[in-house]
């Protein structure tokens, strides 16, 4: 239908050989991945527009009438006149606009934590499969350590050291980053795991050996042939794990040491309302449910396809 | 016709099981978290003593009113020619629970135990000296000063048998540092009226009727079997009574309370506790550490603690957040304790544009380039300790904001709050105060006093005033119980405008139970199971 | 080999020792155990003597030291809440967590095989894929929410649509589909152990926990069977079963299946003992009595003895799983055989 898609003889820009790649081939063909990449899309560009979507800033106190608490959905509020779509919560928080904003920071908090944990743990994996002997009994003996430890209590010791080093009044400021830090520290080791035995398999392929023969550098090697190769295992880990670290930030909150209960993420959202499951303001935990469900299946539909999409030996039916 | 006999059968045997029942009734009892440990003199806590409260007696217990009711001690006075030594008449004909008889040599052991460098007591006990047995059934205590109040002090100081601790080596309370468990932690020999059958920490603790109870006749006595289970997930418990599994809920989460009361066959009780919830500033000299006015504190301004004293809209907080729980407050006490009045307690009026105006003319104006506020400072919170601490807290925050404070929201368990307010590190916090005394000197003396080795221990704002202190120290010795409370009234006048502390509200609670059995409010948060009748749900 | 397995031990042993020490240094982030120890009437006074007294003001390092050679002895002091030692908590607690993560390992596993297995079989299939999306939705909500669902449901609102469902067909054991909300039931001792496993209650009690517990294994269960199935389905030897005419479910089930086992089964091995730590959450919720709860309430209170004592038993659990799936490769794999013996050397 589209230009870019008919045979053509000039050389094609960049934009029409990704959509005549493999990749983007399967995208169109899969209607599962077209709907999840549209909710994602939707979701992340919800989250990133809500000053302009929300009706309320979520994140300004002074902005809460506590009479408008507990606001049903469509209802108006008592204190301030407003009208709450998804009802208010028990500060008089626009539930609406508490999960735009909400999302926001979970997606920014999951984002950067997968990405932090993944370059760490791929690295180190690599390093170890690759070079064996000492180096690898070192690494993976930390990645032992770091997985015999709760993902909560590394987190928790991150942020006790980090609490002892910034300074008290940019404590507020630090939280997310600390955050970052302390979900990330505590998931390397997985990653670190599955790319260390594939590149122990790969590594003895001769292909590989091959290219070593050539005068690669080992660096360029592990680039180039290894890490294609344990992208997949590793892109599975990263869609859970997105999932999971937005999770783990609200375990976090409820321990304490996660974001600022006047800041709340989805995850503290919904931690804050499943204390109202048998008391019958089920706005509060439903809608902040629904939406990280969706983000979560949305990401992780996403993954699957990508991982089937970059496994060449899956692609084609029998 | 077939019907009808099948319902007659049922009404009959439904009576025969009430008859019965009448004489064998459990009741599952469901707090949030178990006991510490039975030891009666190591843990000075509440579930502890609660449930200690069933087991072991002091000489008084604390009534549902508030006031003393008289348990192993018949009778107390003061010696009329001996203004430093009370006389205690014991109750006769009491046995432990092994069949000892409880007598003079009890006590005694039991107040030296209690006063013990490792018992949990002893900050209560500070102006005794010497506790001396007269008779078998005659004490004397001998008190530092004349202590016409001592026995406001006792009514959580357990007796335990001499010849049972003795026997099994627990004659000092629990030590942590001995690497031995004491007898005494998950045994238990005590006057009171529910035996111990079995205990096994955190999952469930049995208790079977005394049957040879002194107050056998004197009190209901209807719970046969009292089954004391911790449930620690708010949730989980609820799920439980609503399931059947447990008959009394000890701590209902506000916002499950209109629904337990819509609900068939449950009874909520609410009432107030006897504790106070407030807010505190730092007030010293220096700049605080967390806000961003570095060349001064604003707290150490009158002024402004006042504006945000009047900035605090009491009345929603306990309407929306407590749900109706909970009464608002204007000064650091409850009604339940001496020296309490109704023109001190009057919580102030509610006025942000006065609050503005007043921080306008302390010179602390808006700033255009900091989002319109005034100031920023750090707000540390508990979320585990209060009813409903962090949601109090996010709305003080959102109160804050109307006059131009930036509060910044840091929750966290008491584990981590309370040290730091020891250490004197926090510049705004939220703190609640029981008052086991009744009486207003435990608050002065506490919170008031100016921090030092003896008093202002818990007075983590830096506040300090000389006279204030020697009017304080003075209190604990002043015999004339009307010159007093005089005094004591003055010093809430002073206080009150001074500001030191931001009242917000005396805390409620409320219990939830069914099958019939009543269990009423405890100003202390306690339950004493001898009283409690079945009403019929 | 048997330098390979010396060399394993002591870095086992290191691994301990290195779990100690950082669980040991921040301690003091999670608060301050004498605020709890000492009653509001504490003197500043009593609480420095205290903090003297147990040893707090020592410099970390040495505190370290006294744990350490302590707990080679065997001996991990008093519990600070419960004034018990601190073996004989662990030892009370362990069997609820260990039949509790067993049998949710044991879930997850036989769930997960065959759900996976099926979705790999009818790859597009429409049940195939809602039972992959079903999966996802349960990963993609906090433990502590599922656990409390499950009990809204089976414990609560049981209670009525049992009734009704009594009223309407006349039989009255309706409500025994209902289950318990907390703890572990009735439970039978056997020597030291305690279990649930032969009592009715107890067996009820296990029910909703274990699956809270198991549900994120059996996903990853699930779909590392599905993609490894796939995988296995292309192999050239597969394909030459095929052509050597077998029917097609013996193909699937007997060579695909049989294939996907190893991995699958190392994974289920090294998760057992996450499924040990991490069933904190979950005892939590439903007041299960086991180590998971209890660090949970040593957490809240400060109780450093219980504290330690739990991180060095996870330690433990862990290390002991690697060193037997580090064997178990070896036995699998004769070229990592080689490949080990020769880095350890």
């Amino acid at each position: 239908m589209l230009a870019p898609s008919q045979p053509t003889e000039q050389p094609k820009g960049w934009l029409a050989r990704t959509w005549d790649s493999d990749v983007a081939y399967s995208f169109r063909h899969s209607p599962v991945a077209i709907g999840a990449a549209v909710a994602s899309i939707i979701m992340i560009g919800a989250a990133l527009l809500a000053p302009l979507l929300a009706p309320q800033n979520a994140f300004d106190p002074a902005q809460l009438n506590l009479l408008d608490g507990y606001t049903r959905p469509g209802e108006t509020g008592m204190g301030s006149g407003n009208y709450f779509v998804l009802g208010a919560d028990n500060q008089g928080r626009d539930v609406f606009s508490a999960i735009l904003y909400g999302s926001r920071v979970s997606l920014f908090v999951g984002f950067a934590s997968v990405v932090f944990s993944m370059v760490l743990g791929v690295g180190l994996g690599l390093v170890a499969g690759y070079l064996g002997g000492r180096t690898d009994a070192v690494i993976m003996r930390i990645a032992d350590i770091q997985l015999s430890f709760p993902a909560i209590l590394i987190a928790l010791l991150v942020f006790g050291i980090a609490r002892g080093i910034i300074p008290p009044a940019l404590h507020e400021q630090m939280a997310i980053g600390v955050l970052i830090v302390a979900i990330g520290l505590s998931n390397w080791a997985q990653y670190a795991r599955t790319v260390r035995a594939s590149t122990m398999v790969e590594k003895r392929k001769e292909y590989v050996e091959a290219a070593r023969l050539l005068g690669m550098s080992p660096f360029s090697v592990m680039w180039r042939h290894v890490l294609p190769n344990v992208a997949g295992p590793v892109l599975v880990i990263a869609t859970i794990n997105l999932a999971l670290a937005i999770i783990e930030e609200a375990t976090l909150s409820y321990l304490g040491v996660g974001v600022p209960a006047t800041q709340p993420s989805l995850g503290t959202l919904i931690r804050f309302g499943q204390q109202y499951l048998f008391s019958g303001e089920w706005w509060i935990l439903l809608f902040p449910a629904l939406a990280l469900i969706l983000l979560a299946l949305a990401v992780n539909l996403l993954g699957d396809w990508l991982r089937d999409a970059l496994n060449p030996k899956l692609r084609q039916k029998s | 016709m077939k019907k009808s006999t099948f319902l007659t059968l049922a009404l009959l045997s439904a009576f025969a099981v009430s008859t019965v029942a009448a004489d064998a009734r459990t009741v599952r009892w469901a707090r949030s978290i178990d006991a510490q440990t039975l030891d009666p003199h190591a843990a000075n806590i509440g579930p502890t003593s609660a449930l200690a409260h069933q087991m072991y007696e002091p000489l008084v217990i604390r009534g549902y009113d508030g006031q003393l009711i008289p348990t192993l001690a018949t009778e107390f006075r003061i010696l009329p020619d001996r203004p430093t030594v009370w006389e205690v008449k014991l109750r006769q004909g009491v046995r432990f629970h092994n069949g000892n008889a409880f007598n003079a040599d009890d006590v005694v052991f039991s107040f030296t135990r209690a006063r013990a460098p490792t018992s949990d007591y002893r900050g209560l006990l500070t102006s005794i000296t010497d506790v001396r047995k007269v008779d078998d059934h005659t004490v004397h205590i001998e008190t530092r000063a004349p202590n016409p109040l001592l026995f406001q002090n006792l009514a959580d100081i357990f007796m335990m048998d001499k010849e049972w601790t003795e026997q099994n080596n627990a004659t000092q309370p629990q030590n942590i540092r001995e690497r031995q468990e004491n007898h005494a932690t998950r045994n238990a020999n005590g006057t009171g009226p529910y035996v111990l059958v079995s205990r096994e920490p955190d999952i469930r603790t049995v208790m079977r009727r005394n049957e040879n109870y002194w107050g056998r006749n004197q009190y209901p006595l209807e719970v046969s079997e009292l089954i004391m289970v911790p449930i620690r997930e708010n949730a989980t418990r609820i799920a439980a009574l609503l399931s059947g599994e447990v008959d009394v809920v000890h701590d209902v989460p506000v916002q499950d309370i209109a629904r337990l009361q819509q609900t068939q066959g449950i009874r909520v009780n609410i009432g107030e506790e006897n504790r106070v919830i407030f807010l505190s500033f730092n007030v010293g000299a220096e700049p605080l550490r967390s806000s961003d006015i570095r060349d001064r504190n604003p707290f150490a301004n009158r002024t402004v603690r006042q504006a945000v004293n009047i900035a605090i809209n009491r009345d929603a907080i306990t309407r929306v957040v407590m749900r109706g729980q909970g009464a608002p407050i204007g000064y650091l006490g409850t009604r339940f304790i001496n020296g309490h009045s109704a023109e001190i307690a009057a919580p102030p009026r509610f006025d942000v544009a006065a609050a503005n105006r007043m921080l306008d003319e302390a010179g602390f104006p808006r700033r255009a380039a900091e989002g319109n506020t005034r100031f920023s400072v750090s707000f540390h919170c508990t979320n585990d300790r209060y009813v409903s601490d962090e949601a109090i807290c996010q709305a003080v925050v959102a109160m804050l904001g109307q006059i131009g404070i930036r509060a910044n929201l840091v929750a966290r368990p008491a584990a981590q709050h309370f040290p730091e307010i020891q250490r004197l590190e926090l510049d705004f916090y939220l703190l609640g105060w029981g008052i086991p005394t009744y009486d207003s000197e435990y608050n002065f003396n506490f919170l008031y006093h100016t921090r030092g080795q003896q008093a202002g221990t818990w007075n983590g704002t830096r506040f300090s005033n000389p006279d204030l202190d020697r009017r304080i120290i003075a209190l604990a010795s002043t015999p004339d119980q009307a010159a007093r409370n005089r005094e004591i009234a003055d010093l809430w006048r002073i206080l009150r405008e001074e500001t030191v502390y931001v009242p917000l509200h005396v805390q409620s609670i409320s219990h939830a139970m069914r099958g019939g059995i009543d269990v009423p409010i405890h100003p202390g948060a306690g339950a004493w199971f001898k009283f409690f009748q079945f009403r019929g749900s | 080999m048997f330098a390979y397995l010396t060399k394993s031990l002591l870095q086992a042993l290191l691994v301990m020792l290195a779990v100690a020490f950082i669980g040991f240094s921040m301690f003091r982030f999670v608060g301050d155990p004498v605020a709890n120890l000492v009653g509001q009437e504490a003197t500043i006074q009593d609480r420095e003597e205290l903090a003297q007294l147990l040893g707090l003001n020592d410099p970390i390092p040495l505190q370290f030291f006294h744990f350490v050679t302590n707990a080679a002895q065997g001996e991990f002091g008093v519990s600070y809440r419960q004034g018990r030692r601190v073996s004989d908590l662990l030892a009370e607690r362990l069997p609820a967590t260990l039949e509790l993560a067993l049998l949710s390992a044991l879930f997850a596993f036989v769930v997960g095989m065959i759900l996976g297995v099926y979705a790999a079989i009818r790859r597009d299939g429409v049940v195939a894929n809602i039972v992959m999306s079903v999966s996802l939705i349960g990963v993609s909500l906090p433990t502590f929410l599922i656990g409390i669902g499950l009990i809204y449901v089976f414990a609560v609102e049981c209670r009525s649509w049992s009734t009704a469902l009594a009223a309407w067909t006349g039989w009255q054991g309706w409500s025994g589909a209902c289950l318990p909300s907390f703890g572990r039931g009735e439970t039978v001792r056997i020597g030291w152990w305690t279990t649930g496993l032969l009592t009715e209650s107890g067996l009820k009690s296990l029910i909703m926990p274990t699956i809270t517990l198991g549900f994120f294994q059996l996903t990853l269960v699930m779909r590392l069977v599905r993609s490894e199935m796939l995988e296995v389905m292309r192999t050239d030897f597969v394909k030459f079963a095929r052509a050597r005419g077998l029917p097609e479910r013996v193909v699937q089930l007997k060579h695909a299946l049989r294939n996907t086992m190893i991995p699958v089964v190392t994974i289920v091995g090294l998760q057992l003992g996450s499924v040990i730590a991490f069933a904190i959450v979950t005892e939590t919720v439903f007041q299960w009595p086991g180590l998971g709860a209890l660090f949970v309430q040593s957490v809240q209170f400060v109780d450093i003895p219980v504290m330690s004592a739990y991180l060095m038993f996870v330690g433990f659990v862990f290390v002991v799983v690697n060193l037997a799936t580090d064997l178990l490769y070896l036995l699998l794999d004769p070229r990592l055989r080689t490949a080990k013996t020769a880095a350890a050397q």
